[in-house]
């Protein structure tokens, strides 16, 4: 069997959520070389409720774009990561919001905590660019793409008015993210 | 140079399939979750010279396309859910008119308006029966991003080949899903152009059939001039109440689909050589059943894949020659059985068919299939945390 690397990408509508997931399959597939394939599943509303988006890393074409068994996951909403993260395998990784989720839940895989969405506001005055820190965060955490390779899909994704601010924001998630794996 | 690489949804791969084919007019309405279909037309038909129009609704849109094919176009429509029953009308004069043009559906879980933003493949018999009367209908069923870019171009290959509608059938997950795919050079892939008539205007008829074949469709406003309708027809296109040319021309229209199925319908085949049992799936669940019988494979369990990639002409000769061998049939479906009972048909008793359907807008999980397939008993909705591959025996 292919080896797959599993991650779940949950928020609330409009957090970018999909957007994140977008970008981490094109940094692995179009960047990186490897197959992925990404999947996403929301409600009919444009912004709020619990949304997820889902993607699949492999050195071979993904037969199946759902998750089975995660290896990551981030839930930015206490209702996403309640909805979402029994499908966490042990040894796994969950990245949550500090102050979103406080009802953290238990199992055998490593809980990494960070203030995700008040740091986007107050380092970077914008809170639009939380996911990009999460998806920092995220890139660190599992090492499952490069920070070259994260970085181009994440240049190729925004308007040039918003690459500076981007790129702060991913390098301030790597660093943090780093900060967390030593803590 | 290196091929064109691109990272996108399957709603996308299918309109560059479409622009591929040589698509040039898409006439839309937007729904949920086929919009992508109809904007990312809408964006670039006018880069390659095409047109697009976004119509008053779902029949205003099909009707225009009917009328951009008789132009000399090769044209395209897509929707989903409600918009795919609003569109059965026309479906059904394009097949007796023999207009050959591509309609998408990308179906979401109903009826009704049911859930917009969930995945089903319950329209899989409105694809074949949703037109009132006998009517021939091509219907494929691609399993993923790369691959609904070549059947698009397939669909549109047959459409010109025999003059008729054909039908692109996926979910949303395979539309809203993203893959890295890479788009063909320029005439790396074959592309069916139009028979256009080679005798003067004034000796044309629409509808003549010559060696078995069908007629050659002249484009309006070359010089041809015909009729056409949704009525029984003579050769020349005009009404007939000729009860014998009734008969055959109904006949005619089916078979020219049926008596083609060797070169309509195609399969991928995994594992079936020593398969016990068999997953016959399409579309999004023939993902969960590609999972699910390599997993069993590697567990040493004769496990095999028999997934269309058209359903209609259903693919009888396919499951009759698996129902010979195999123990077992699990045919898998985001329905409530549509295909698991074509399945039964054609199995004729030979062999035990077991289905598993869900209807909860969320996939089959490759674990419900593996405990099918070990004779586990199979909730609907209900995943288990292990598949014991000992309980088997």
């Amino acid at each position: 069997m292919a080896e797959r690397y599993e991650l779940r990408f949950s928020g609330s509508g409009g957090q970018g959520m999909i957007l994140s997931g977008i970008i981490m399959a094109e940094a692995a597939s179009i960047f990186g070389g490897k197959e992925a394939a990404q999947s996403q599943s929301y409600g009919p509303e444009s912004r709020g409720g619990a949304s997820k988006s889902e993607v699949i890393i492999s050195d071979e074409p993904v037969d199946y774009p759902k998750a089975t068994s995660i290896d990551a996951m981030l839930a930015m909403t206490q209702e996403a990561c309640s909805k979402y993260h029994k499908d966490i395998k042990d040894s796994g990784i969950l990245l949550i919001d500090s102050d979103e989720v406080q009802d953290i839940p238990t199992g055998d895989y490593k809980i990494y905590s960070y203030p995700i969405i008040v740091t986007a506001r107050e380092k970077l005055g914008k809170v639009i660019v939380a996911n990009i820190i999460a998806l920092g965060m995220m890139t660190e955490l599992t090492g499952i793409v490069s920070h070259e390779e994260i970085e181009k899909a994440v240049l190729s994704r925004v308007p040039p008015a918003f690459l500076d601010l981007n790129k702060e924001a991913l390098k301030l998630g790597f660093e943090e993210g780093a900060r967390l794996k030593e803590a | 140079m290196s091929k064109k690489k691109i990272f996108v949804q399957g709603n996308e791969a299918c309109i560059q399939g479409a622009l591929y084919a040589g698509c040039r007019f898409y006439a839309g309405y937007p729904i949920t979750p086929s919009t992508e279909v109809m904007e990312q037309m809408a964006a670039n038909l006018p880069k390659v010279g095409g047109k697009f129009i976004q119509m008053e609704d779902e029949i205003g849109s099909i009707a225009a396309i009917v009328g951009a094919v008789a132009a000399g176009e090769k044209a395209m429509t897509g929707t989903s859910g409600p918009g795919f029953s609003l569109k059965q009308e026309i479906m059904g004069y394009a097949a007796m008119a023999e207009i050959p043009m591509v309609v998408v559906n990308v179906m979401r879980a109903g009826p009704s308006t049911g859930y917009p933003t969930g995945p089903s493949q319950a329209d899989v018999m409105q694809a074949k029966w949703g037109s009132h009367g006998d009517s021939p209908s091509v219907v494929l069923v691609p399993s993923s991003v790369q691959e609904l870019f070549y059947e698009t171009i397939r669909a549109f290959n047959l459409a010109e080949k025999y003059r008729t509608p054909v039908v692109i059938l996926f979910d949303e997950v395979i539309g809203h899903m993203r893959e890295a795919i890479t788009i063909p050079e320029p005439g790396e892939v074959e592309v069916i152009e139009r028979a256009k008539p080679d005798c003067a205007p004034e000796d044309y008829k629409p509808y003549e059939v010559k060696d078995g074949k069908v007629a050659p469709l002249a484009a309006f406003g070359t010089g041809y001039r015909y009729h056409i309708t949704g009525l029984y027809h003579a050769e020349d296109g005009f009404p007939t109440a000729d009860q014998q040319y009734i008969h055959d021309t109904n006949m005619r229209l089916v078979n020219k689909i049926e008596d083609n199925k060797a070169d309509i319908c195609e399969n991928e085949e995994l594992f079936l050589e020593d398969a016990e049992t068999v997953v016959f799936a399409y579309g999004v669940s023939a993902k969960s059943a590609k999972f699910a019988v390599k997993e069993l494979r590697a567990a040493g369990i004769k496990a095999g894949l028999l997934r269309p990639k058209t359903i209609w002409p259903f693919p009888s000769d396919a499951v009759e020659k698996i129902s010979k061998t195999a123990k077992k049939i699990i045919v898998p479906e985001m329905n409530l059985g549509q295909i698991h009972g074509e399945v039964e048909r054609y199995a004729a008793g030979r062999c035990e068919v077991q289905g598993i359907f869900r209807v909860d807008t969320e996939p089959i999980h490759p674990k419900q299939i593996m405990n099918a397939v070990l004779g586990v008993p199979v909730e609907p909705t209900v995943i288990p945390d292990v598949v014991d591959f000992t309980a088997r025996g």
